[in-house]
């Protein structure tokens, strides 16, 4: 469940938008169709959250907070997403590494081989 | 031909924490030090634009100054607050619908202020469940990439805001006024990679003003500072901003400053070769660094010669921040870009101190922000 991350694409221009759009941020169209995005990417750009975030909202993990890796994926289909990024050390998500999606839902997290 | 526009008056309340006065004192302090300055009482003001981001509306700061009933117009512009206050400031001017005209910002913002709500931007709230709800991280990501992508080595981060605490220490209005040695900047508390907590500006306190008037009144006022060209922009698509939940087109995001900037220099008639002197938003010592590109002072990867030539240091060849910018001043959202015109203002009347520029002629300042805004102003003596 929650496994597939859906986007949007633009009928008249064909730009692909995440979460799905209602129009198209490039061309103005209003109509746009539902599309079903890859479910392997590149890490485009990442930091660590190496403190924990304020709660509310953030819920922290049982076992506590742990500093983890945050960044945008880059998807064949022309768009970035932000995801959180399951790894066993961070220096594995350097140079465009390949990430699968692992879950669209809360957030969509991918993660690298080794850590899947 | 286009009315000219001048600033013929700049004036600051004091940087930093005040626990003794509210925001709204700060932005009338701000206000008295530019009629001051520009030898001018509030009788004279014929329209004013201004706001805060969170510390009250501009416009009733004339239950303080006096009712003479001129237009009083609120802006609320997230970073872009003052620039946009500028900016409609100008506009009268050139509309012929005022001879002197102000511009307001302000802010006072506790520790630790700053807590977006997913809601606000338009997300579901497990974006903060995650704990996604980081501005820091924002900033993180994009200078990681930028730093990766052009070459540069993270020491520029410490060396950067090094530069921002040795300016700070020799301006007196500065909230930071310590230097801080750039290995125990590099070593601080690490907030998002690559950036430690030296390397950030806080939520500060504050309020800047500016006064502006038509070339010709301000030919009668002496010290005027020639506006020749201003700006202000929203993002146009694949810009890449803070708490966005993808970054849409393919290739390098876009650039709202980049955008901004040209538009400005455009204006004014001028290149970023011509300027002398540069304020640039500097929220984290990496946005500094990506500014001197995206406003056109370098090619991207030129950054690290740059920093390490002491190219944009006070005697370099063209100083940037030179009065510590956001991370020695901290982020008043309201007031931060009219502090920026200020501290121009300031170095090309040749007032600046022991940060003084030498004879600089033209100046150029930068802000940007949330969720996708800038604002630039070319200035000239």
């Amino acid at each position: 469940m929650g496994r597939s991350l859906t986007g949007s694409r633009c009928l008249q221009c064909g730009t692909v938008a995440f979460p799905p759009a209602r129009g198209c941020q490039r061309c103005g169209h209003r109509s746009t169709e539902v599309l079903e995005l890859s479910q392997r990417g590149t890490v485009w750009g990442f930091t660590v959250q190496r403190f924990a975030p304020k709660s509310p909202p953030y819920v922290v993990p049982e076992g506590g907070f742990v500093p983890f890796a945050v960044g945008y994926v880059e998807l064949p289909e022309g768009v970035k997403v932000e995801a959180v990024l399951d790894c066993t050390d961070f220096s594995e998500l350097e140079g465009d590494a390949e990430v699968t999606l692992v879950t669209a839902e809360p957030v969509p997290r991918f993660a690298t081989a080794a850590a899947r | 031909m286009t009315t000219g526009v001048s600033i013929v008056g700049a004036g600051l309340s004091r940087f930093g924490r005040q626990p003794e006065l509210t925001g709204r004192e700060l932005g009338l302090q701000a206000i008295g030090a530019a009629l001051r300055d520009a030898g001018l009482e509030w009788t004279d003001v014929d329209v004013a634009f201004g706001g805060s981001d969170g510390s009250g509306l501009a416009d009733t700061l004339v239950s303080d100054l006096g009712l003479t009933g001129i237009p009083f117009t609120n802006v609320k512009n997230g970073c872009a607050t003052g620039g946009s206050a500028l900016m409609s400031a100008v506009h009268a001017i050139r509309a012929g619908a005022a001879e002197v005209a102000l511009a307001v910002g302000f802010d006072k913002h506790p520790r630790g202020a700053f807590d977006p709500r997913p809601e606000d931007w338009g997300l579901p709230a497990a974006y903060g469940e995650a704990g996604l709800m980081v501005t820091t991280q924002f900033f993180g990501i994009k200078i990681a990439r930028y730093l990766r992508e052009h070459h540069i080595s993270e020491r520029i981060l410490a060396l950067v805001a090094e530069k921002a605490y040795r300016n700070g220490a020799l301006n007196p209005n500065a909230w930071r006024r310590e230097p801080v040695p750039a290995d125990e900047i590099a070593a601080a508390d690490m907030v998002n990679d690559p950036l430690t907590r030296l390397m950030f500006c806080s939520p500060g306190e504050g309020g800047a003003a500016i006064i502006l008037t038509s070339d010709t009144v301000a030919a009668r006022m002496g010290r005027a500072v020639h506006l020749l060209g201003a700006a202000t922009r929203t993002r146009r698509f694949g810009s890449f901003e803070v708490f966005s939940p993808s970054i849409q087109g393919s290739g390098r995001p876009s650039s709202v400053s980049a955008d901004a900037a040209a538009a400005a220099f455009a204006a004014a008639g001028v290149t970023p070769d011509e300027v002398d002197v540069a304020q640039l938003q500097d929220t984290e010592s990496g946005a500094e660094v990506m500014h001197l590109a995206e406003c056109g002072f370098c090619k991207d990867g030129e950054q690290e010669a740059m920093v390490a030539g002491g190219e944009t240091e006070i005697g370099g060849r063209l100083p940037v921040n030179t009065d510590g910018g956001c991370i020695a001043n901290g982020e008043p959202i309201g007031a931060s870009g009219l502090r920026q015109v200020h501290e121009i203002v300031t170095q090309l009347r040749g007032e600046a101190g022991a940060r003084q520029v030498a004879g600089p002629r033209i100046g150029f300042t930068h802000v940007y922000g949330a969720p996708g805004i800038s604002a630039c102003t070319v200035l000239a003596v």
